[in-house]
C-alpha cells in the first residue's frame, strides 16, 4: 500500500496546486480508492480485468466500467491498477488476445469482457490459460465451444422492455381515454439498429407489454443500420413521428431518438438510462442491464473455488434488468403501480414476456419454432424453443435468440449491417 | 520586425544534439503537466509507460511486433514522398492487401496445402495494394492530377469495400464482424517461428528495411526517384522518363502496402475489418517526415511513437486515466520535435532597420 500512499500525497498536493476542476476529480478518486484498500477480502483474494471496446465516454462501455469498479469494491478486490485492471479502447481483432493475455501475465483469475466481436479471441485465450476464467458479455458460442474456463453472460432485457411497454401501453390507453386519439389510432414506433434477434427480441416484447393493457396497439419499426448515430435516429423518429405513430421508443444508444421525440413533443419510452434531463417533457421511463450481479457473482464464484454458469442470464429478480426513473410529468397516472404489480407477476412467472396465447404469426398462434441457437455458418434454426405456451427466451443460450416477425408489427425497412 | 531566415547547413553533430536535446525538455514538460493536471508522480508514470512497453517478454515482442508493422507502412511510403509524391493512400493500400489476403484465406482456405496459399495471398496483396497506388500514380503521370485528394479518396474507396465483404463473410450473421478466419485450421496464417507468434512479422520486416534502404541509396531506380523529386525538367533534361519513374516507384510504394496489409492479415490479426489499418497509413506518413525519410532513422521514429501508445494504455490501466491523456503526451513531445526541425532549419531574427531586412531577405 506504500505506493498507494504516496499516490494519495501526491494528489493531496495537487489539491493546493490552483487546477480546479482536476483537483476536485482527484479527490473525489481518491476518496474511492481510500476505502477499498481499507477492506480486506474475506475469502481468497484474486485479481480480476476488463476488457472494454471503448471507454468510458461511450455510454455502452460505461455502463460495464461502473458496475465492474463498483462489484470490485463491493467484493473486496482491492485497488483499481493493481487489484483489478481494466483495459480500454480495445478493438475487436487480436488486440483483444494480447490484452487477455497480458492480463493474464498480470496475475489476472477471471478476465471479462465487454464487446460482441471479442468473443473469437477471448475464446483463444481460454483455450491458452486453461487456469484463467473468461467471461465475456453478449456472446453466443459458451455453450457450443463447451471448454470448462469460458463462459456468456447476457440479461433477460426483454422483461425490462416488456415493463418498459407496460408503461407505453398505459400511455397510450390514457390518450384514447381522454379522446386525443382514438384505439384504432394506437400506433407506437420504434427505432432499431440492425434487423437481429437482440433487436427484434427487444422490440417484440416491448410490443408484447403495450399490448397487454391496449390490445390494438400496433407498431411501426426502422432500422438505422449502426449502434450510434444520432442524426440517423433523430430522422428515423422523426419519420415515424410523421408517419402517425403517437409514443416512440427506440434500440439504438445516441440521444437522436428522444431529442425528436422531445421537439415534437411526443412521449418517448427510453433505453440505457433515463434521459429526463434533456427531455423533461417526454422522457416516461427507460430500461437497462445492470451488469453488477453477474460481476458479483463471477468473482464470488472464483473466489469460492466454484463454476461459473455457461451461459448467465441476469433476470429482474437478480436485479439484473432494471427500470429507471419514472417521469411523473409524462408518464399515464397509476403506472408505477401497474409497473410493480407486472414486475411481481414476471418474478412470480405467472406472466410470460412471449407467451404464445398474446401474439399471432400470420393469423395464426404458434406451436412450433426452431431458433437458430447455435452460432455456425449454417444460420438456420436448430433448437426447438417453444414449449408449456411459451417462446423459451434467453435459456439455451444467454443472448437472445427471437427472430420471429408477429402480427400488429410492421418493419419499414430492413438492416442487417 | 520579426522574420524568419533560412539557416546555413548545421552540422550533423549539433543538430542531433539539439534534437536529443528538445526530446529531454520535452519530457520534462509532460512530467510538469502531468504533475499539475493529474498529481502523480510524473517519474512513476514514465516508469509505468516503460513497463507498459517492456514490462514482460510478451509486452516487448508486442511492442516490436507493432512497431515493425508500423515501419512497414512508412517505409512503403517512402519512395512516394522522396519523389515528392504525397502518397496518402497507405491506409487504403494497406486494406486493399488485406482484402485480397482475407479473401484468399476464405476462399481458398481447404483447397490447398498451406505454404501455397501464403504463396497466392502474398502475391495477391501485392497486387491488390500496388493497383491501388498504380491508379493515382497513373492519373498524376498522364494528367498531372493532385495525388494527395487522390490518394486520400481511394482510402474511402477502399473502407468501403472492405465493409462489403465483412457483410458477405460475417460471421456469425448478425455480428458485423468476421471473427476470426480459419481458426481451427489455420489455413493462411502466417508460420510462428520458433514458438514465438511475434517474431516472424519482426525479422521480414527487418529484412525489407534494409532492402529499402539499399534501393533507395544504392540503386539506380533509387537515384532516378529522387532526382525527379528534386526537379522533373531536370530529370527530363537528363533523359529520366518521369511518367514511367512515377508509376513504377508508386508500384513500389503500394505492394509494400499490400504486403502490409497481409502482415496484418495473415500474421496477427486473423481477421479483417474497416480499421484494421488503425490510421498506420498516416501515422506512417509522420514516421517518415520525422525521419527524414532515411528508413534507419525511421526504426527511431516509428519506435518512439509506438512506446508513447503502449505507454499510454498502461497508465490508462494503472492509474485509470483516460487514454487520452497519453495522447496529450504524445502530441506535446511531437510539437516540439516539429518545432524542433523548424528552428533546424530556419532561425528567427529580430531586426529594426527596414536596410536590414531588405539584404537579409535577400539570403533567403
Amino acid at each position: 500500500m506504500n505506493k498507494l500512499d504516496k499516490l494519495m500525497i501526491n494528489r493531496r498536493q495537487a489539491i493546493t496546486a490552483t487546477f480546479g476542476g482536476a483537483a476536485a476529480l482527484s479527490l473525489a478518486a481518491c476518496g474511492g480508492s481510500g476505502s477499498a484498500a481499507g477492506s480486506a477480502a474475506s475469502g481468497g483474494k484474486i485479481k480480476v480485468g476488463l476488457i472494454c471496446l471503448h471507454d468510458e465516454n461511450s455510454t455502452y462501455d460505461l455502463n460495464f466500467i461502473k458496475a465492474f469498479k463498483e462489484s470490485c469494491e463491493k467484493m473486496g478486490v482491492g485497488t483499481e491498477g493493481q487489484d483489478f485492471l481494466i483495459k480500454t479502447g480495445v478493438p475487436e481483432n487480436n488486440e483483444c488476445y494480447d490484452a487477455a493475455a497480458e492480463l493474464v501475465e498480470a496475475g489476472c483469475k477471471l478476465i471479462f469482457a465487454d464487446s460482441f466481436g471479442h468473443e473469437d479471441y477471448m475464446i483463444q485465450a481460454a483455450k491458452e490459460f486453461p487456469e484463467v476464467q473468461f467471461c465475456h458479455a453478449t456472446g453466443t458460442k459458451a455453450h457450443t465451444e463447451k471448454l470448462p474456463n469460458y463462459h456468456n453472460a447476457f440479461a433477460a432485457i426483454y422483461e425490462g422492455r416488456y415493463l418498459a411497454g407496460v408503461a407505453a401501453g398505459l400511455k397510450l390507453k390514457e390518450m384514447i381515454d381522454a379522446g386525443t386519439i382514438t384505439a384504432d389510432k394506437a400506433k407506437m414506433g420504434y427505432v432499431g439498429a440492425f434487423t437481429y434477434a437482440e433487436v427484434i427480441s427487444g422490440y417484440t416484447s416491448f410490443f408484447l407489454g403495450a399490448k397487454s393493457i391496449v390490445p390494438e396497439v400496433t407498431m411501426d419499426v426502422t432500422f438505422t443500420g449502426s449502434w450510434y448515430d444520432q442524426p440517423l435516429e433523430q430522422e428515423g423518429a422523426t419519420k415515424l413521428i410523421n408517419g402517425g405513430c403517437v409514443l416512440i421508443s427506440q434500440h439504438a444508444d445516441s440521444m437522436g431518438a428522444p431529442q425528436a421525440c422531445e421537439n415534437a413533443n411526443v412521449p418517448n419510452v427510453s433505453y440505457n438510462g433515463s434521459t429526463k434531463s434533456s427531455c423533461p417533457k417526454t422522457y416516461i421511463i427507460s430500461s437497462r442491464i445492470n451488469w453488477s450481479p453477474y460481476y458479483e457473482e463471477a468473482i464470488g464464484a472464483v473466489t469460492g473455488g466454484k463454476e461459473i454458469d455457461v451461459d448467465y442470464v441476469g433476470t429482474l429478480a437478480t436485479s439484473s434488468v432494471e427500470l429507471t426513473e419514472l417521469n411523473e410529468a409524462a408518464a399515464a397516472k397509476g403506472t408505477a403501480e401497474k409497473l410493480k404489480e407486472v414486475e411481481e407477476a414476471l418474478k412470480a412467472g405467472s406472466v410470460k414476456v412471449f407467451d404464445t396465447k398474446n401474439f399471432t404469426v400470420e393469423g395464426k398462434e404458434v406451436t412450433t419454432y426452431k431458433a437458430d441457437v447455435d452460432s455456425d455458418p449454417k444460420m438456420e434454426g436448430d433448437t426447438e424453443v417453444i414449449a408449456d405456451g411459451y417462446f423459451h427466451e434467453s435459456e439455451y443460450r444467454s443472448a437472445p435468440y427471437f427472430d420471429m416477425q408477429i402480427d400488429g408489427i410492421k418493419l419499414l425497412d430492413t438492416n442487417f449491417g | 520586425m520579426i522574420h524568419v531566415v533560412k539557416r546555413k547547413e548545421m552540422p550533423l553533430g549539433k543538430a542531433m544534439a539539439v534534437r536529443i536535446g528538445i526530446i529531454v525538455l520535452a519530457l520534462v514538460v509532460c512530467g510538469v503537466i502531468t504533475a499539475i493536471a493529474t498529481g502523480l508522480n510524473p517519474i512513476d508514470v514514465y516508469a509505468t509507460m516503460i513497463q507498459g512497453s517492456f514490462g514482460s517478454p510478451r509486452k516487448a515482442w508486442i511492442l516490436a511486433q507493432e512497431v515493425a508493422l508500423l515501419l512497414c507502412v512508412s517505409l512503403a511510403l517512402t519512395p512516394a514522398f522522396r519523389m515528392k509524391f504525397w502518397n496518402l493512400g497507405g491506409e487504403g493500400q494497406v486494406l486493399a492487401g488485406g482484402l485480397a489476403s482475407a479473401a484468399c484465406m476464405i476462399l481458398l482456405g481447404d483447397k490447398m496445402p498451406n505454404a501455397a496459399l501464403i504463396a497466392v495471398m502474398f502475391l495477391a496483396s501485392v497486387a491488390a495494394g500496388a493497383l491501388w497506388a498504380a491508379i493515382p500514380a497513373f492519373f498524376k503521370a498522364k494528367f498531372n492530377t493532385n495525388e494527395t485528394l487522390f490518394t486520400l479518396m481511394m482510402n474511402y474507396v477502399a473502407t468501403q469495400l472492405v465493409a462489403y465483404f465483412v457483410i458477405v463473410w460475417e460471421n456469425p450473421k448478425g455480428s458485423g464482424t468476421i471473427g476470426i478466419i480459419n481458426q481451427s485450421s489455420e489455413a493462411g496464417w502466417l508460420p510462428v517461428v520458433g514458438g514465438n507468434k511475434y517474431v516472424l512479422i519482426v525479422i521480414l520486416v527487418a529484412l525489407l528495411t534494409a532492402g529499402m534502404f539499399v534501393y533507395l541509396n544504392y540503386s539506380k531506380q533509387g537515384y532516378e526517384l529522387s532526382v525527379v523529386g528534386e526537379s522533373p525538367s531536370t530529370a527530363r533534361y537528363v533523359g529520366i522518363k518521369v511518367d514511367r519513374v512515377i508509376v513504377r516507384t508508386l508500384l513500389i510504394s503500394g505492394a509494400v502496402c499490400g504486403f502490409a496489409g497481409m502482415l496484418l492479415v495473415a500474421g496477427s490479426a486473423h481477421t479483417l475489418s474497416t480499421t484494421i489499418a488503425a490510421g498506420r497509413g498516416f501515422t506512417a506518413v509522420m514516421v517518415a517526415w520525422l525521419a527524414k525519410f532515411n528508413p534507419l532513422i525511421m526504426v527511431g521514429s516509428s519506435a518512439l511513437l509506438e512506446f508513447m501508445g503502449h505507454g499510454a494504455g498502461e497508465i490508462a490501466t494503472t492509474y485509470g486515466l483516460n487514454q487520452s491523456f497519453g495522447d496529450i503526451l504524445t502530441g506535446i513531445i511531437l510539437f516540439f520535435i516539429i518545432g524542433t526541425e523548424f528552428f533546424i532549419t530556419y532561425r528567427i531574427v529580430f531586426s529594426r532597420k527596414t536596410k536590414q531586412i531588405g539584404e537579409e531577405q535577400g539570403d533567403v
